[in-house]
């Protein structure tokens, strides 16, 4: 907390070295850099078309791949025919299992510190098949039409195995409790018997489909071999973790592995290290050719797995006042054996409500299918759904308004572990967002208002995000005797506004202006490990930077000359200001950067840090909010339904740039209008295989029904995340779609517990 | 061959049309001519990351096989950028914040600059009250309607529809 | 995409000339075809490039005659088309995108292939459209936008166009020119119901091509309209589609024409609810009484059950709203 003759200090200050306890003094400080409405850095560039993604690096002699799929889920290859391929004219190499060289398979991300991988499968080493669409042949040829055709040409027959491509079966089969950082189950007192005693009690099962990311940039890469040398230009959330990955697979040494991914089409979580970097890596290992491997829209859901099928039972018991006295989220997901990356829908109840008891569990259940993997808010985009929907069920059972059921069992510790918030205000999230959607005007009874064909409705939701900083953040600053600053980290701009953000945050944090700090990215050879997952770059980054900035005060400590007004000074006494460092508590015993650098004949100085452990996680209950308002309109004849209106009322901490925080937000909010309304991989049950592998049958939301989103935030400061920010690239999408379907239900009274809510559905 | 009826005009430079019949005009753009600003999203006309403009008209360039398009003249989000700094569009979106990654943003840039030709000359949309009218001024469901053809995953919709409507809002009227 | 030879035809002569040889396939705006080439499903050796052909929109004898080559745009944007052929121009700016408005030609969109999905997957599924005899596997699929009037145990497909959905609303003819002449075919019968043969989906012979659409007079003192229904709010095919032209009197119906998209493998004309319909009361319950007539045969599948219920709410809605518009 500031007093008066502190200001000075605290506007100097440093950031903590521990985050454990500590506070970030910027999170406070106002009027400076963050906050601004800084249109992105790299928008000027985006615009004219010249911002160059993985599939557009020229390399001299490159060959173009294309892949050929296998059409059953499982069992092994009979014959395999690629004489024709061969013989086509144009190519290069078929690449078969009979052929690949010799490989390691992948580690599954989040298995180990630098693991990027989808799934855990050999690639391409033997005739066995393990989902409808794994590649089996890969085509090289001299340009893309060429390798396209002969790869149409490649004969493949099968023998098929016993696939287990249905739920209903898999569920059948037995599941395993799943893990996701830990068991998926807890228990806290006896949730059953406080659901059978309660006053008031809904208990009822909410079904997803699988989604796909559908970033619009196909992943692409373009790599060369020199040597043992690998230059990968790719399409990823993860630089550092692919280069290790390839690294792995092909027995080299971390170091001879470079990427870069300085732009990315959108990845949503869908851009890890997949099957078609390794086996264009072989492909070009094999033809001693650099080769570019584009995935084609199909191969992009054939390859890359989403979001996993789930089955969920949420259950409240309540009081007559509306307490919970029971919170049950139990259910399963589907997901394969070869990444057993389970859907973790019940995090939501870790940080939404008080309730007397609660009982989690997540049941996972095996399929034969391609690998499952993260999506956008893993758990909470599916998982805050049924929750929120359910609490929406609990307020017309009860005859309470949604909002204040919510409001009075908002808890005073994180539910489930007792700890404290870092910062929460969801509160006052839900009364400024009532007020500003005007809620009051909403009418409780269902089906009872009507334009015309349409029947229109509101509903809210709660929303959440567990705030994340992984282990591994590192920053280096490099500051030149022209008092311009450099920080570099080996994270990623896949369009949250990064470069822009991050690019603010430190030159406030190095009293510098935006214009003299240039940000780097997006290039395995930068410090840390900082993949764009879990809503975590911002704090990462921020936490790293605040390192490496009190590596550098220290090393600046050591260049002073004698006669600077800065000599004799401990680091703890400096804060930056101005261009240079002063003594936070005699601002005018000051020095420039580019006077300590003169002084010290020194054209740079260049320091690097690590974050330290992410223990704030530990010591603080760190969620994002948001209270999400939506009306829609159905039609009563179609049963078609169009969003009119929605609001975001959110509480993520300190909002460092308004513009492109904005643009995340109403980002994740749109794919909840698509997983509420449209969005689904459909599988033909009886193969495994996808139906609509095309983005013109997986209906992601077009411009028309896309409203304008109107967003307002507390920007109260989180004291324990760096900047006062928490993450924000999740949270958008969760409580999007409860708030859709809910106000489906305003509208029409009709409870549809299956998504998507297509036409058919409310007819 | 400049200039013959067999080149394609390619934001005013003659460009042969390439021997095998099967490249489409955004292979030719991209993969032959290093023109990278039109995308490749889905190579099948549904996500319009590859719009450009042929003869003033916005097309899908996945879908144009280049032989056809021999004695038109195709601009690209390359050949909007003038001598003289961005299209007022392009300078909109940055403002507006019309775009994440960026990856759709050219095709949606050069769609909406047909777009706007067509608001002119008076064609219709499925959201077009008076199918008789003249001319269309572009609110916002007509222009939501209309940009439809371009997807964008980051949703950066309302972005995208404020630089529109702030660009073209009056002069379309 | 197998290797092709590409060929422009100056004229319809010309193309037809070119289009008699075996592996011919003729070209207009690509948006479908192109798509095919490259899936495989389509194998031509020599592609015949007609968009240099008519084009043009005029009038004849009331009517009007629109050239082949027009693009969906050109045609919903004519001002005779807008004013007098509302459903028309209505039903082209509801398909596809603006871009593929722009390169569609007319002769080509009535000409477009299924997409149902089992289709479109040539390496995965059977499909007795793309190898005649193996097999569907849509029938006891899934096949939740598939087709409830018209189909076969053979095929269940549906035809995608908007367009051709009015076109049958507006009793077009269609302009064919073959090796062995001209010839005019009503819309309606230009496409065939796949009974066993699925692969032959129009009246075409061999090399023959469309080289005009003609309208007659709308008929007088009538109302038009076109509505589609689908999964998202723009750029997604008609679960259920109808095309309306209704006439009313003194509260009785004059004329009646309707047609249906997404729900069969042609346009569907509704003959049924048609007669229903004519001299009788334009009210909404005569309108739902004729709509039921018309659906009585229909047959769903495991998952389009609904598009019955739909497709009868759809055009009683049409219908009652171009009566009160009549009113």
């Amino acid at each position: 907390m500031s007093k008066p003759d502190n200001t000075v200090k605290d506007a100097l200050a440093l950031g903590p070295e521990n985050w454990a306890d500590g506070e970030d003094p910027l999170a406070r400080r106002r009027g400076g850099r963050i906050g601004a409405p800084v249109s992105r850095l790299d928008g000027p560039l985006k615009v004219r078309g010249k911002a160059p993604f993985a599939a557009e690096f020229p390399v001299e002699g490159m060959a173009y791949a294309a892949l050929v799929f296998s059409t059953i889920a499982k069992g092994r290859i009979a014959t395999l025919d690629t004489a024709a391929a061969e013989a086509a004219p144009g190519v290069v190499l078929v690449m078969t299992y009979r052929n690949a060289p010799r490989m390691r398979p992948m580690q599954q991300f989040d298995s180990s510190e630098k693991a990027g991988g989808a799934d855990t499968l050999p690639i391409m080493q033997d005739e066995h098949v393990y989902w409808n669409g794994q590649p089996i042949a890969l085509v090289l040829a001299e340009t893309q039409e060429q390798a396209d055709h002969a790869a149409s040409l490649v004969r493949v027959t099968y023998e098929p195995g016993h696939a287990v491509t249905s739920f209903a079966e898999a569920k059948a089969n037995g599941t395993d409790t799943g893990d996701f950082h830990g068991p998926l189950h807890l228990e806290i007192g006896d949730a059953e018997e406080a659901l059978r005693a309660a006053a008031v009690s809904v208990d009822v099962t909410y079904r997803t489909p699988p989604h796909n990311h559908n970033a619009i940039e196909p992943h692409a890469t373009t790599l060369a071999w020199h040597g043992d040398e690998l230059v990968v230009h790719d399409a990823t959330q993860l630089v550092t973790h692919t280069a290790w990955t390839l690294a792995h697979i092909f027995g080299v040494d971390e170091s001879q592995v470079h990427v870069t991914s300085p732009f990315v089409g959108g990845g949503f979580g869908g851009k890890l290290v997949a099957q078609h970097q390794v086996l264009g890596a072989a492909a070009a290992r094999l033809a001693g050719r650099p080769v570019r491997i584009a995935l084609p829209r199909e191969g992009v859901y054939r390859l890359i797995g989403g979001r996993a099928r789930t089955e969920q039972r949420v259950a409240i018991g309540a009081s007559e006042e509306g307490r919970f006295t029971a919170l049950i989220h139990t259910g399963t997901s589907a997901t394969t054996r070869h990444s057993a990356w389970p859907e973790p829908f019940m995090l939501a109840a870790h940080s939404h409500y008080a309730a007397e008891t609660f009982l989690l569990d997540l049941q996972t259940a095996y399929v034969d299918m391609v690998a499952n993997g993260s999506m956008r808010a893993p758990g909470g985009a599916v998982g805050v759904y049924a929750l929120e929907c359910t609490v929406d069920e609990v307020a017309a059972k009860l005859g309470m308004d949604p909002v204040e059921l919510r409001i009075r069992n908002e808890p005073a510790t994180g539910p489930t572990d007792g700890r404290p918030f870092s910062s929460r205000h969801v509160v006052e999230a839900w009364r400024t967002g009532a007020e500003r959607f005007g809620w009051a005007g909403r009418n409780p009874a269902p089906g009872a208002v009507r334009d015309g064909e349409w029947l229109v409705g509101m509903g809210c939701a709660a929303a959440s995000h567990p705030y994340v900083r992984m282990p591994g953040g590192a920053a280096r600053i490099t500051l030149t005797d022209k008092g311009l600053a450099r920080v570099e980290v080996a994270a990623h701009d896949m369009g949250m506004g990064t470069e822009t953000a991050q690019t603010q945050v430190a030159a406030e944090r190095l009293g510098l202006e935006p214009g003299q700090v240039s940000f780097r990215y997006g290039d395995s050879a930068l410090p840390g490990l900082v993949p764009a997952a879990g809503s975590q770059q911002s704090a990462s980054i921020g936490a790293a930077v605040v390192a490496a900035q009190h590596a550098l005060v220290a090393e600046l400590l050591k260049l002073v000359s004698d006669d600077s007004p800065l000599a004799g000074l401990e680091a703890d006494e400096i804060g930056a200001v101005n261009g240079g460092l002063a003594k936070l508590d005699e601002p005018e015993r000051y020095e420039s950067y580019a006077s300590i650098l003169a002084g010290a004949g020194r054209d740079e100085v260049s320091v690097e840090a690590s974050g330290p452990p992410p223990l704030e996680m530990m010591n603080w209950s760190m969620h994002s909010f948001g209270a999400m308002f939506c009306e829609v309109r159905v039609n009563a004849v179609t049963g078609e339904t169009r969003v009119s209106r929605f609001l975001g009322s959110i509480d993520c901490g300190r909002v460092l740039n308004p513009k492109t925080a904005g643009s995340q937000l109403r980002g994740g909010i749109v794919m909840g209008l698509g997983l509420a309304l449209m969005e689904e991989t459909q599988f033909d049950e009886r193969r495994g295989r996808i139906l609509n592998a095309s983005l013109a049958e997986y209906h992601v939301p077009v411009h028309l029904d896309v409203p304008e989103i109107d967003l307002i935030w507390t920007d109260l400061p989180d004291p324990h995340a760096p900047a006062g920010a928490r993450g924000i690239g999740e949270l958008g999408i969760t409580g999007a779609g409860a708030a859709v379907a809910n106000a489906i239900f305003n509208a029409t009274g009709k409870r549809v517990r299956d998504l998507p809510l297509t036409p058919d559905k409310l007819l | 061959m400049a200039d013959s009826a067999d080149a394609i005009r390619i934001n005013g430079t003659a460009v042969e049309p390439p021997g095998d019949p099967r490249v489409s005009l955004l292979d030719l753009l991209r993969e032959r001519l290093e023109l990278h600003g039109a995308k490749k999203g889905c190579d099948q006309g549904a996500c319009g990351a590859c719009t450009v403009l042929a003869d003033g008209e916005r097309i899908v360039s996945c879908l144009a096989l280049a032989v056809q398009y021999t004695g038109r003249e195709v601009v690209t989000i390359e050949g909007l950028t003038g001598e003289d700094g961005p299209h007022p569009l392009q300078r909109a979106f940055v403002e507006h914040d019309g775009f994440q990654c960026g990856y759709c943003t050219p095709g949606q840039i050069c769609s909406a600059v047909g777009m706007a030709a067509e608001l002119e000359r008076g064609v219709p949309s499925y959201v077009t009250d008076d199918l008789a009218a003249e001319r269309i001024a572009p609110g916002r469901d007509e222009v939501r309607e209309r940009m439809s053809g371009n997807l964008c995953r980051c949703g950066a919709h309302n972005g995208i529809v404020a630089a529109i409507t702030e660009t073209y809002g009056t002069e379309a009227r | 995409m197998i290797p092709f030879t590409y060929a422009r035809a100056e004229n319809a002569a010309d193309a037809v000339r070119l289009g008699a040889a075996d592996g011919v396939k003729y070209l207009g705006g690509g948006t479908n075809l192109v798509d095919l080439l490259r899936e495989s499903i389509e194998r031509p050796t020599t592609l015949v490039d007609v968009t240099g052909l008519s084009s043009a929109i005029e009038e004849r004898d009331a009517g009007l005659l629109i050239g082949a080559a027009a693009r969906n745009t050109a045609v919903a944007e004519h001002r005779l088309v807008r004013t007098r052929y509302p459903v028309l121009s209505r039903a082209i700016s509801s398909g596809a995108s603006a871009q593929i408005r722009n390169m569609a030609t007319v002769g080509g969109n009535l000409l477009q292939r299924t997409r149902c999905p089992y289709f479109y997957d040539a390496d995965g599924f059977r499909c007795n459209k793309r190898n005649p005899g193996e097999g569907c596997d849509a029938v006891d699929g899934s096949n939740r936008t598939h087709a409830i009037l018209g189909a076969s145990s053979a095929c269940v497909a549906v035809h995608p166009s908007d367009l051709g959905v009015a076109l049958a609303a507006l009793d077009a003819d269609v302009h064919l020119h073959g090796t062995t002449g001209n010839r005019t075919v009503p819309l309606t019968e230009l496409h065939r119901l796949p009974g066993d043969r699925p692969d032959v989906e129009t009246v075409l012979e061999p090399g023959e091509l469309i080289t005009a659409i003609e309208l007659p007079a709308p008929p007088p003192a009538t109302r038009s309209a076109y509505r589609k229904v689908r999964d998202r709010a723009s750029y997604a095919f008609a679960l259920v589609s109808v095309a309306a032209v209704l006439g009313v009197e003194d509260g009785r119906v004059t004329a009646a024409r309707i047609a249906l998209g997404g729900v069969a493998p042609k346009p569907w004309r509704a003959r049924t609810a048609e007669a229903a319909l004519l001299g009788g009361p334009a009210t909404e319950q005569a309108f739902r009484a004729a709509a039921e007539a018309e659906l009585a045969d229909a047959k769903p599948l495991r998952d389009n059950g609904f598009k019955v219920e739909l497709a009868a709410r759809t055009i009683t809605a049409v219908l009652g709203r171009l009566a009160r518009e009549q009113a």
